[in-house]
């Protein structure tokens, strides 16, 4: 318990709060409601706070630095367009479900809805995309309702939480005092999940013949990827992580089946549809993975569900088994179960390994290749390679997001930072500078396209500021790449306004920033570019790799919005 | 399928729009809504009543339970409950109106509540059923003005909404 009888500022509460939950490191942006609260972080040296360079960064940071470690993100901005600017950053981590506090100036209390300077109904306008949100009135609840933020963020399914504080009530006066513990009674999510349930699900999985384990962000979120891996081997099924899930098995290993979904492997997808009993742990069912629910419901399957949100199961296809409790406890009680029974899997599975051989024989990421062209998939080919498999990798949204995810094969997780339910373009460069952080020392590489990297391109300044070395892959097809490819594929190519013309000379826009730019323009220039950028040389520079690739180079295998997971458009196709 | 939504929340400003919210971000259906306090001032007590099969109302049900407000909800509508709605309706009571007017009330055992040369407001506490038949029974171009409560409802015997 951390106490003081001596009577504190609020700004000076939230400050001494933040130093109790351990937060290192802020992302923000000052303006006139907040800056008691600066004036606070000025006095003290434990918060390192950096200023970026526009507040969705600001957000974006944060939501990265949680994301790559199992902590809480924190962002602090001002009130009005301060707030406004933040919410693109709170959508995304919201429909990622990443823990954040976001730390809102608002205008003084006797201000409020009087239209004031820089006033806007904060708590209203981030309502449908927080877990939840406070309007702080009274400096004496300012920190049990920290302490309630931080809980709320990170406990149950995660989520962005946000506190709007009134100018006014940084200034008021108040004893401090950090609760160890909090009890909200109108908030208890579940930990364990129903035993009974738990063994349903271990007699399924050993008489299944056509097994498959489908995992998503949850396992994650919820540090489960060392259960999954030993509960996958200890079955020796098959498994696909989906986009948000890449990394909780290793991509290297065996059993993994690849991504499964739009732009899933060929392999993944048909195991989806035609295995007998599916273990969904995590994931969601969503549009982006399963297709059309009524094509998928047509293959009769048993499916178990594991989630920590009770409206995630039978949200979108009916299941036989939920569970609901937290990842890694349902996972470790699964062991136990499986263990007890001391069952092996059924002998058909052996069978069904055969049938996936023949799909994997596809070889559905196969590329069309240049001698004189880059492709892009052999740059995050050649991105894996250079870094080992290891590094932190970001991205954007767009082709490139999806190549990252499909050739760069991530075997941990927490390395593969992207917005998955959002979507949103401009991510990618905070992001690589909230890994950063959470990971001093890390190799983090953005892998990004010419359009997502100038929604966000501000912030070159800020790495420059910190001295934060990321390297940037900027895929550069001068194209809105995923945009051109629906229009060619739907649109009769149409390219309505998916060309980008006027773009900037990036090598020279990193210099200008005071980084080290590098054009990349013929395929064989690839390997050595990245062995350079990578190297001891440039250990502590930015550098701004800006590959000129095929522009007309897409990403499949595809499925299209609304199909059957099974109707794909495969590259042989194309090749 | 028509069903009854009890929930009790936290008597905070802004739980309420958190529900509203939800309905209308997710496309559910509202067609009553009724909240005030209860017995104990912390807690509120809302009552509303959507349209919807049983996969929209379990999802429903679940996503008012994941609001951080919200301490607990049930479907009344699932087992034996209650339920009653207030009607406010002003005729025009004049001339032989005047008497076949308090003469309907009186059959739907509602109650004249204010009087003046030309109008009553008649009071009338019902299922919503009643409340319709009873404003069906009124010549339309009496009706001068109607505000209804929305539905309340609570369980029979021992089925409890309570912490
Ligand atoms: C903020 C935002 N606006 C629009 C979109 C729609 N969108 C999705 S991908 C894309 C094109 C991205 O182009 P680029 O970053 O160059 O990537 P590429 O597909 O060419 O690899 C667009 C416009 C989006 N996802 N986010
Ligand atoms: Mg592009």
């Amino acid at each position: 318990m951390s106490s003081n009888t001596a009577a504190m500022s609020g700004a000076e509460i939230l400050v001494k709060c933040l130093q109790a939950e351990n937060v290192d490191t802020i992302f923000g942006y000052p303006g006139g409601s907040v800056l008691h609260i600066y004036d606070e972080l000025f006095k003290q040296d434990k918060i390192h706070h950096v200023l970026v360079r526009h507040e969705q960064a600001a957000v974006h940071a944060a939501d990265a630095y949680s994301r790559s470690s199992q902590r809480v993100g924190v962002a602090l901005v001002t009130s009005g367009p301060g707030l406004t600017n933040a919410v693109t950053g709170i959508a995304t981590a919201y429909y990622d479900s990443i823990p954040l506090v976001v730390i809102s100036g608002q205008v003084p209390t006797f201000y409020i809805g009087q239209d004031a300077f820089q006033e806007c109904d904060a708590v209203g306008i981030t309502r449908p995309c927080v877990k939840h949100n406070f309007l702080v009135k009274d400096v004496k609840d300012l920190a049990q309702t920290v302490k309630k933020a931080f809980h709320i963020a990170r406990s149950g399914r995660p989520g962005p939480v946000l506190i709007d504080i009134p100018k006014d009530v940084t200034a008021h006066k108040t004893e401090f005092h950090y609760p160890d513990t909090i009890n909200i009674r109108s908030y208890n999510p579940v930990h364990k999940g129903h035993q009974g349930q738990i063994k349903k699900a271990a007699h399924l999985l050993l008489e299944a013949k056509r097994p498959m384990i489908y995992s998503g962000g949850g396992v994650i979120l919820s540090d489960a990827a060392e259960q999954l891996t030993k509960l996958t081997r200890y079955l020796g099924f098959p498994i696909t992580n989906t986009l948000m899930g890449l990394g909780a098995y290793p991509a290297t290993d065996q059993q993994f089946m690849g991504m499964p979904g739009m732009h899933g492997t060929y392999e993944a997808n048909m195991a989806m549809q035609h295995c007998d009993v599916l273990l969904a742990v995590g994931a969601r069912f969503d549009d982006r993975v399963i297709g059309n629910p009524e094509d998928f419901a047509t293959h009769p399957r048993k499916i178990i569900h594991i989630d920590i949100d009770p409206s995630s199961i039978s949200k979108r296809v009916k299941v036989d088994v939920p569970i609901v409790g937290n990842v890694p406890d349902v996972l470790d009680d699964l062991i136990k179960q499986l263990e007890a029974i001391g069952g092996k899997p059924d002998a058909a599975v052996a069978q069904w390994w055969e049938t996936i051989a023949g799909w994997r024989a596809r070889e559905s990421l196969k590329y069309r290749t240049s001698p004189e062209k880059i492709m892009p998939q052999a740059v995050v080919e050649k991105l894996w390679e250079v870094t080992n498999g290891d590094a932190f990798v970001t991205s954007d949204v767009g082709q490139h997001q999806m190549f990252a995810a499909q050739y760069y094969k991530f075997d941990k997780p927490r390395r593969w930072i992207n917005s998955g339910g959002l979507g949103t373009m401009g991510v990618g460069l905070p992001y690589a500078m909230g890994v950063r952080y959470a990971n001093p020392g890390a190799t983090v590489a953005c892998v990004t396209g010419e359009a997502s990297i100038q929604m966000c391109i501000q912030e070159l300044s800020t790495f420059k500021q910190y001295s934060v070395p990321v390297k940037i892959i900027n895929l550069n097809n001068g194209y809105l790449g995923m945009v051109r490819q629906w229009q060619e594929m739907f649109y009769d190519n149409r390219y309505s306004h998916s060309y980008m013309s006027s773009l900037p000379d990036f090598m020279k826009l990193a210099e200008a920033y005071g980084h080290v730019g590098m054009r990349i323009e013929r395929p064989e220039d690839v390997g050595p570019a990245l062995e350079l950028a990578f190297s001891d040389k440039h250990k502590n520079d930015l550098v701004f790799m800006d590959f000129i690739i095929d522009p007309t180079a897409n990403v499949f295998p595809m499925v299209s919005a609304g199909k059957g997971l099974t109707d794909m458009v495969l590259a042989d196709d194309h090749l | 399928m028509r069903h009854i939504i009890s929930i009790l929340l936290e008597n905070e400003s802004g739980a309420l729009s958190r529900v509203a919210g939800l309905f209308s971000a997710r496309g559910y259906n509202i067609q009553s809504l009724t909240v005030a306090p209860t017995e104990d001032p912390s807690l509120s007590r809302m009552t509303l009543v959507t349209f919807g099969n049983d996969d929209v109302v379990e999802q429903i049900t679940k996503q008012l339970n994941k609001l951080v407000d919200v301490v607990k909800v049930i479907d009344l509508s699932e087992a034996p409950h209650v339920e009653r709605e207030l009607l406010m309706i002003k005729v025009r009571a004049t001339g032989k109106d005047r008497e076949e007017m308090k003469r309907l009330a009186d059959i739907f055992r509602g109650h004249i509540i204010d009087v003046t040369d030309s109008a009553y407001v008649i009071e009338l506490t019902g299922t919503s059923n009643k409340l319709d038949s009873f404003i069906a029974a009124i010549d339309p171009v009496l009706i001068l003005e109607t505000v209804r409560s929305g539905v309340s409802g609570i369980g029979r015997g021992d089925r409890m909404l309570k912490v």
